[in-house]
């Protein structure tokens, strides 16, 4: 591995991070589409301050795109207040307006400039340490890790400084309210952290791979706890196996290194919806089976004692008679017997089955409830 | 370039013509289809589709090596589609809320797509140069047979809203009553969903991925404020869209260097700005002077009501009171002149000499019977 691809790394590390840390709380808050929103309306921001200095590398630029962050959370606000339009129908109206009116000032008075609208939404890491920070003439290294291993210290510090209070306002905000927490201010200053981070890391790695990071790993996250903690911490870590196995994909098929990234958080997802201990969908399948097979041994035993007299037991406890008695197939007739005869819970004799002690109690535990 | 010559290229400049039909028939249709993905909640679901088009527009090419549109256009509906069941099974199958799975889909899916169309930009026999313009959308690029394919999917479309017209429109407001009823409420649901990805898909060559959800949300929000029947809003959509589609590609067309899909949408952006400040029962402004009228009109019966209080207080005589003590009895004297002037132009009060007022025959039954209503 050569450094410029350990500089990248730890980069794309560094953003992983900075954008799952916010994410968290984008997705229990429900408004993971803000992050949508602004990663693409911090364009105008860039764009606006670029005007203004008249350079590419003026930290006005952050400012600048900060700031038109918080005001597409005002303007999406303003709009939904007016009652006029629904929250989603107000977010799809305002970002896609801000990011026209970028797309056009960069087309007309920028157009021989390097700031294209294909950069800013596909982003382009691979460059990222072309672009050193040289003081007395020593390398210092690239200097999109300084930015965005600032953001990242920045949304740590927030987040720890803070911890106690946005977990209240994002579980219990009548709670926090009436405590004297202001949700509204807990809430600017998340989205503030959101377009810090979305304008830091999209200069690195694009706007569609801000918004990836930002919800997939947290999303994943959310399936594997129920502690606010360690969902950030399983965020992160997420978000790093992410960066880090998408960069080796991108160098494999020599694609996008953005696109690749956001196809493996979108594998993480997937893996963690499939496999998740407790609410991943093949224990759900398994939870169910194993709730059916229950149910099934509970109906047996009942249906057994229920006709424990003689003359019926000949006809109605036969192995090849339960489909008919209780509609179950052939194959699931079977299948529940051996359980229950594994379990001890009958006997079968001749083909004809009979309880044990402990296939009785069960039966009677159910009867009297 | 001057506006006569702009609506003379209109017609007979065959790039401005076909751009211009293209966007008008993307209005249309992303108007229509958009009215109901607003009213279901589903406003961003636009976003996210046609970000996943991606995807699905880059394995079409890689399966095919081919560029017709319809089968790219094939492409994107099989992965928007694709997108749309994974995002409903998310939802219904873990905690996960809506927002957290359109970001998802969206993001993930527009990775995927991206990271397939770098592979495929470095394949040796590399004939796929275009694919990108759906990434920004070059409506300048359209050509007459795009928009001929363009318009024969969009008349399918729209035949089939109006085929099921009152099925979508049940499950729209009242899926509950919908299924009860024993309509297929989930096969209508999938089929309301494949019409909004073929709107999303026809858009995504003209205005691209990012702006193609702007063209399903506003030129509905917009018509939305106008109407409360679903009919009108369908109508009106449509309308808007095609309006914000023509106007955009005339003012594109009018200067150098202006990208024809961001004008667009500004253009239906600020449609819905006007409608939701002018729209007649809704608008913002509306509002504002309707609650001026009301709050007018409340402050005229007060003082009627005071003005008949002093002339039962003098029953004898026929005379005037003066607008200095029906100020004093008003809670908001400021308001009397005006309340004063007003209940002259109804009738209901004169000006017996100057600033002496009294009641109006017609102003004591009115007096009256306020009274008795608000006992």
């Amino acid at each position: 591995m050569s450094s410029a691809q350990f500089e990248i790394l730890l980069i794309a590390s560094f953003v992983a991070v900075a954008c799952a840390l916010p994410g968290v709380f984008l997705v229990l808050r429900r408004m993971a589409m803000m992050s949508d929103a602004i990663s693409h309306t911090v364009l105008l921001g860039i764009v606006i301050a670029f005007f203004i200095t008249k350079s590419l590398t003026s930290p006005l630029l952050l400012i600048g795109a900060a700031l038109m962050g918080v005001l597409t959370v005002s303007l999406v606000e303003l709009l939904n207040r007016t009652q006029l339009v629904r929250e989603d129908a107000a977010i799809g109206l305002v970002f896609p307006a801000i990011f026209s009116i970028a797309v056009i000032l960069i087309s007309r008075f920028a157009g021989n400039v390097h700031i294209d609208t294909d950069a800013v939404l596909l982003g382009e890491l691979a460059f990222a340490p072309f672009n050193r920070v040289k003081l007395f003439g020593l390398d210092f290294g690239p200097e999109a890790l300084y930015i965005t291993g600032g953001i990242l210290l920045l949304n740590i510090i927030f987040i720890a400084a803070f911890y106690k209070e946005l977990k209240l306002a994002t579980f219990d905000a009548a709670l926090a309210a009436a405590l004297g927490f202001s949700p509204i201010l807990i809430h600017y200053a998340l989205m503030t952290s959101v377009s810090l981070t979305a304008v830091g890391a999209f200069d690195a790695v694009g706007s569609v791979l801000v918004v990836a990071f930002m919800i997939a790993p947290p999303a994943a996250a959310y399936l594997l706890t129920d502690r606010l903690s360690r969902m950030l911490i399983y965020s992160a870590l997420i978000g790093i196996f992410s960066a880090v196995s998408g960069y080796w994909l991108a160098y494999l098929l020599d694609a996008s290194i953005a696109g690749s990234m956001a196809t493996m958080t979108g594998a993480s997802f997937l893996l963690s919806y499939l496999l998740a201990p407790e609410r991943g969908l093949l224990a759900q399948a398994r939870r169910r089976q194993n709730q059916r097979i229950e149910f099934a041994l509970t109906m047996l035993t009942m249906h057994i004692a229920n006709h424990t007299a003689a003359h019926e037991a000949e006809i109605e406890n036969e192995v090849v008679h339960l489909n008919e008695h209780l509609k179950w197939t052939p194959q699931f007739a079977m299948e529940v017997v051996g359980i229950a005869d594994r379990m001890g819970l009958v006997q079968q004799r001749e083909g004809l089955l009979t309880l044990t002690e402990s296939g009785l109690k069960r039966a009677n535990q159910e009867f009297s409830n | 370039m001057d506006i006569s010559q702009l609506f003379y290229d209109l017609f007979f400049d065959y790039t401005l013509r076909t751009v211009a039909l293209g966007s008008a028939i993307l209005g249309i249709v992303s108007g229509a289809l958009g009215s109901f993905a607003v009213l279901r909640k589903q406003s961003l679901l636009g976003d996210a589709i046609s970000h996943a088009a991606l995807p699905g527009i880059v394995l079409a090419f890689l399966l095919t090596r081919s560029r017709e549109p319809v089968i790219l256009m094939l492409g994107a509906l099989i992965a928007g589609w694709l997108a749309t069941l994974f995002m409903l099974n998310v939802v219904n199958t873990t905690r996960i809320k809506n927002d957290s799975a359109l970001g998802l889909v969206l993001s993930v899916f527009f990775g995927f797509g991206l990271m397939l169309l770098t592979f495929t930009q470095k394949l040796p026999d590399a004939t796929q140069a275009g694919l990108d313009k759906f990434l920004f959308g070059q409506a300048a690029t359209l050509l007459q047979s795009d928009v001929v394919t363009m318009g024969i999917i969009s008349v399918i479309a729209l035949a089939l809203l109006m085929a099921f017209w009152k099925e979508f429109k049940l499950i729209t407001f009242d899926p509950e009553y919908a299924a009860s009823l024993g309509f297929p409420v989930r096969f209508l649901d999938v089929l309301l969903t494949t019409l909004l990805v073929v709107a999303i898909v026809i858009g995504l060559q003209t205005v691209g991925v990012v702006l193609m959800s702007a063209m399903i949300v506003a030129p509905a929000a917009a018509a939305r404020q106008w109407t409360d029947k679903l009919s009108l809003m369908v109508i009106l959509g449509g309308l808007f869209g095609a309006l914000s589609g023509v106007s955009g590609t005339l003012i594109s067309g009018s200067m150098e260097r202006l990208p024809t899909g961001p004008v667009i949408v500004l253009c239906v952006s600020v449609i819905v700005l006007f409608s939701m400040l002018f729209a007649t029962n809704r608008g913002l402004v509306w509002n504002w002077f309707r609650n001026l009228q009301n709050r007018r009109q409340l402050r005229a019966q007060a003082v009627l009501a005071d003005l008949s209080t002093l002339a039962m207080q003098h029953p004898d005589e026929e005379r005037g009171h003066s607008s200095a003590v029906l100020r004093a009895m008003s809670p908001n004297p400021d308001g009397v002149s005006l309340a004063l002037k007003r209940l002259e132009e109804q009738g209901y009060a004169r000006e017996l000499s100057k600033d002496s007022w009294a009641l109006t025959q017609s102003g004591q039954d009115e007096a009256g019977k306020e009274k008795k209503e608000a006992e």
